[in-house]
């Protein structure tokens, strides 16, 4: 159903990495022609997920693809973690809660600003999140 | 280190934030801050963020705190020069950086303070 058109993987294991990151994001967005307000939900959804697997799992593998379906250009992010695992998804994806001493904004706020959102966790093993950000959407 | 000056200005201080903020460099302006007002008795605190082009949760917390310690120490926070698509991602996100003022620019930030102060310093003449 999709067709990925251009990959690329980074590893995140240091908060250093957060900023390149965002970089490499903007650049693919840029590359597919997204709106700048897109851009910045994009970017700003890709910074809390990234800093959620640095604070969570020690970091993480990160996937950045341009995606395609039919007509729409977007791009996806996949972030894989090693982690704890989260045991209740449904209760941390609700606005203010939080196990660390964050504002518990990032899980649910990412996913108001992504065009899907997935998230799967298996406490022990890790996390994987996954979200679209269509370029028009 | 890494450090994000801070200007002072009469009753004020000033920062302009010009590079996207990491973590360390984000609590190192925050302690920094603080100490400014204490040292200087500052009465206001202004921050330009026009040129980020992102704010996440993280970077809202610090200056959330930023705004809290300084009412605490007595000084106002004004946040100034929010980008428009910056601005729609904040609220979306569920950030609304409570306990600071915002400003659409340096200027109107100013006459904020400004205004902040007289009001503070007229009040026990009312009573």
């Amino acid at each position: 159903m999709y067709i990925v058109l251009n990959k690329d993987r980074m590893v995140i294991e240091k908060e250093q990495d957060v900023v390149p990151y965002r970089n490499r994001v903007k650049e693919f967005a840029v590359k597919i022609g997204m709106s700048l307000v897109n851009q910045t939900k994009l970017i700003t959804a890709a910074s809390e997920l990234v800093r959620n697997m640095l604070k969570y799992a020690n970091g993480g593998v990160t996937t950045i693809e341009v995606i395609s379906k039919g007509r729409e250009n977007g791009i996806r992010l996949i972030f894989e973690d090693k982690g704890p695992g989260i045991a209740d998804i449904k209760l941390a994806m609700k606005d203010g809660f939080s196990t660390g001493k964050s504002l518990g904004l990032g899980l649910p706020g990412a996913k108001r600003l992504s065009s899907e959102f997935d998230i799967k966790s298996t406490v022990g093993k890790g996390t994987t999140v996954t979200l679209i950000k269509w370029k028009n959407g | 280190m890494d450090r994000i000056p801070i200007l002072r200005m009469g009753n004020f201080l000033l920062v302009t934030i010009q590079v996207d903020l990491y973590d360390r460099l984000a609590q190192n302006l925050e302690s920094d801050l603080v100490q400014m007002v204490s040292k200087t008795g500052a009465r206001g605190v202004l921050i330009d963020i026009s040129a980020l082009s992102i704010v996440d949760s993280f970077m809202g917390r610090i200056i959330g705190n930023i705004g809290s310690v300084s009412k605490i120490m007595d000084a106002e926070t004004v946040v100034v020069g929010m980008q428009p698509a910056v601005a729609i991602t904040l609220i979306e996100l569920g950030l609304e950086l409570k306990g600071v003022h915002t400003a659409l620019n340096v200027e109107r930030g100013m006459q904020l303070l400004k205004e902040k102060i007289l009001i503070e310093e007229s009040e026990p003449d009312e009573e």
